[in-house]
């Protein structure tokens, strides 16, 4: 009998899973700045080809994105930041893998704007580091607009800022976050 | 509660916990499979647009400008009554601009025979990480004419052309990054004199370069580079026997800078003289010291990142992650620049049409919460 239930469980959570509507973005947009007070530049940079996939069934979400892809306004910082800092030969990618906290409480098929939190795991420069993002969550119609603030930690990905530049490069980078994801 | 049923529980915990971790990895394998193949390229396989003497495949970024102060003392061998060659220097002084992605232009004057040149720079083919080109490829193409008041001939039923001061320069490079910290360049090498010493010798010469560039630290590397040719070796100059041109530096970059230190037995600083012109040698010892400053300034800045862009007026609203106190600061920017980046942006991300009507829109969105 419990197993029954346990496999009904199961089953039925699979399912959920299955019919759930998924939303996908292949043009999120994410901005970092670790810009400090004593910068001679801004440093940051953009990258407007995140990828993503959210489960609304689940509240499970994935983002994906490439490191090569983000843009700098000086060429030679966009070299700096893949060749030194990110290390982008060798980790291509950064992905996060999270879940929606207060999944109950966001009606996909209703239109509004409903605050969030995410939490989950994000990697980067090889190194996977626990996060909880407040965002909000927009639903139009079809559309589902994400968009977060957050900080990043270098050391949580052990990005190295050599000690020369170390006032002029921020431990921590704020991240901007925003995407609008379609319905599958 | 029975042994059984807290099993039972365990067993369900485990089974969820399980199953929810699976599921976000499964999901980003959906995601992945969803994604086109990303094109990766090679970047940073040498440091600068110059080796040493020689030009290395890689090529400015669109709208950069790189200012390069290139100098050679007299040669090591000459002695202390000329402080080893330090009292004899040839600069030159140069100008490189990236127009695009693929094509490069510069000028430059070197005080070695007061010459002038103009130079091209050609990015054919790219090293692709995977499948694709194993190589990157680049074509270097330079013409130099020599200022120098023209010498009295001692016929004088003889003219001194204008052309027989001009020098044609063409390069193939073909350059590869073998792993983060070493790069090799492979270099096949024209040159065309208008004017030789002989008939004995062929106004064509060709050359194979050969240069590497090793790094030892994050931001240094040892470099050397050497002309070996295949004809025209026995080329005198001005009645001088020539030599092959080898060179080793170790350079370093700090910020916007590559410093490159070297020692060479080549002195001159166009190609047709390092190339198929060298008239000292390492056997005795007629070195020279030498450096190349390099300076880049972003002169045209890519697009996205254009002063009116907003960029500016965004930095207030980057400042403070996730406070709800600057809420009211964003709308207020946003409503106001709004519409002015749209076409700015447009253009350029190209792969995003349905949501790249600009960053401050989505500021708005984000000012939200």
């Amino acid at each position: 009998m419990k197993k029954l239930l346990l496999t009904i469980g199961i089953l039925s959570m699979g399912a959920s899973a299955l019919f759930a509507q998924k939303y996908m973005t292949r043009t999120g947009k994410a901005t970092f700045d670790a810009t400090t007070s004593t910068s001679p530049e801004k440093i940051a940079g953009k990258n407007n080809e995140v990828a993503g996939l959210l489960n609304a069934g689940t509240g499970e979400i994935v983002f994906q994105m490439q490191i090569k892809a983000f843009k700098f306004e000086k060429q030679l910082m966009e070299e700096h930041f893949n060749e030194k800092y990110l290390e982008s030969d060798k980790y291509t990618k950064s992905d996060f893998k999270g879940k929606i906290n207060n999944l109950a409480e966001i009606n996909f098929s209703k239109d509004g704007n409903y605050k969030t939190t995410v939490t989950g795991k994000m990697t980067m420069h090889g190194n996977t580091a626990d996060m909880t993002i407040p965002g909000t969550i927009t639903v139009e119609g079809k559309k589902v607009k994400l968009s977060a603030k957050f900080k990043v930690k270098l050391a949580d990905h052990k990005i190295v800022v050599p000690a020369l530049v170390g006032d002029k490069v921020a431990q921590e980078a704020e991240v901007t976050f925003d995407a609008e994801m379609t319905q599958q | 509660m029975t042994k059984s049923k807290i099993k039972g529980l365990l067993l369900a915990c485990m089974v969820t916990a399980g199953f929810s971790a699976t599921a976000q990895d499964d999901l980003l394998n959906e995601l992945n499979s969803s994604l086109p193949p990303v094109k990766e390229y090679a970047f940073a396989t040498f440091k600068s647009t110059r080796l040493i003497d020689g030009s290395t495949v890689e090529c400015l970024g669109p709208g950069v400008l790189d200012f390069r102060i290139t100098h050679r003392f007299g040669a090591v061998s000459s002695g202390a009554e000329n402080f080893w060659g330090i009292d004899n220097a040839y600069t030159k002084i140069a100008f490189d601009y990236g127009v695009n992605r693929w094509l490069m232009l510069g000028i430059g004057h070197s005080a070695f025979n007061k010459e002038y040149d103009g130079s091209v720079k050609i990015k054919l083919l790219r090293q692709q990480i995977g499948a694709g080109s194993p190589v990157t490829v680049t074509y270097f193409g330079n013409t130099s004419m020599e200022t120098l008041p023209a010498p009295t001939l001692a016929d004088s039923s003889y003219k001194w052309l204008a052309s027989n001061r001009m020098f044609f320069t063409n390069q193939i490079i073909i350059g590869r990054k073998f792993s983060k910290t070493f790069s090799v360049q492979i270099m096949p090498s024209m040159v065309h004199y208008n004017l030789i010493d002989s008939a004995k010798y062929k106004n064509n010469t060709y050359a194979i370069g050969i240069g590497f560039r090793k790094m030892f630290s994050r931001s240094s590397a040892i470099t050397a580079e050497y002309f070996y040719r295949l004809n025209n070796s026995s080329m005198t100059v001005s009645g001088q026997p020539t030599y092959n041109t080898f060179s080793i530096g170790y350079e370093v970059e700090t910020g916007g800078h590559v410093f490159q230190l070297m020692l060479s037995n080549a002195q001159a600083l166009n190609e047709r003289t390092f190339i198929g012109q060298t008239t000292d040698q390492w056997a005795k010892h007629q070195l020279h010291i030498g450096f190349n400053i390099s300076r880049v300034f972003t002169v045209v800045k890519p697009k996205g990142y254009e002063e009116k862009g907003g960029d500016k007026d965004n930095k207030g609203s980057w400042g403070s992650a996730g406070g709800d106190k600057d809420k009211d600061a964003n709308v207020t920017e946003n409503k106001k620049s709004v519409k002015e980046p749209k076409k700015a942006e447009k253009k350029e991300f190209k792969k995003s049409p349905k949501t790249d009507k600009d960053f401050n829109v989505n500021e708005k969105a984000s000012s939200n919460w």
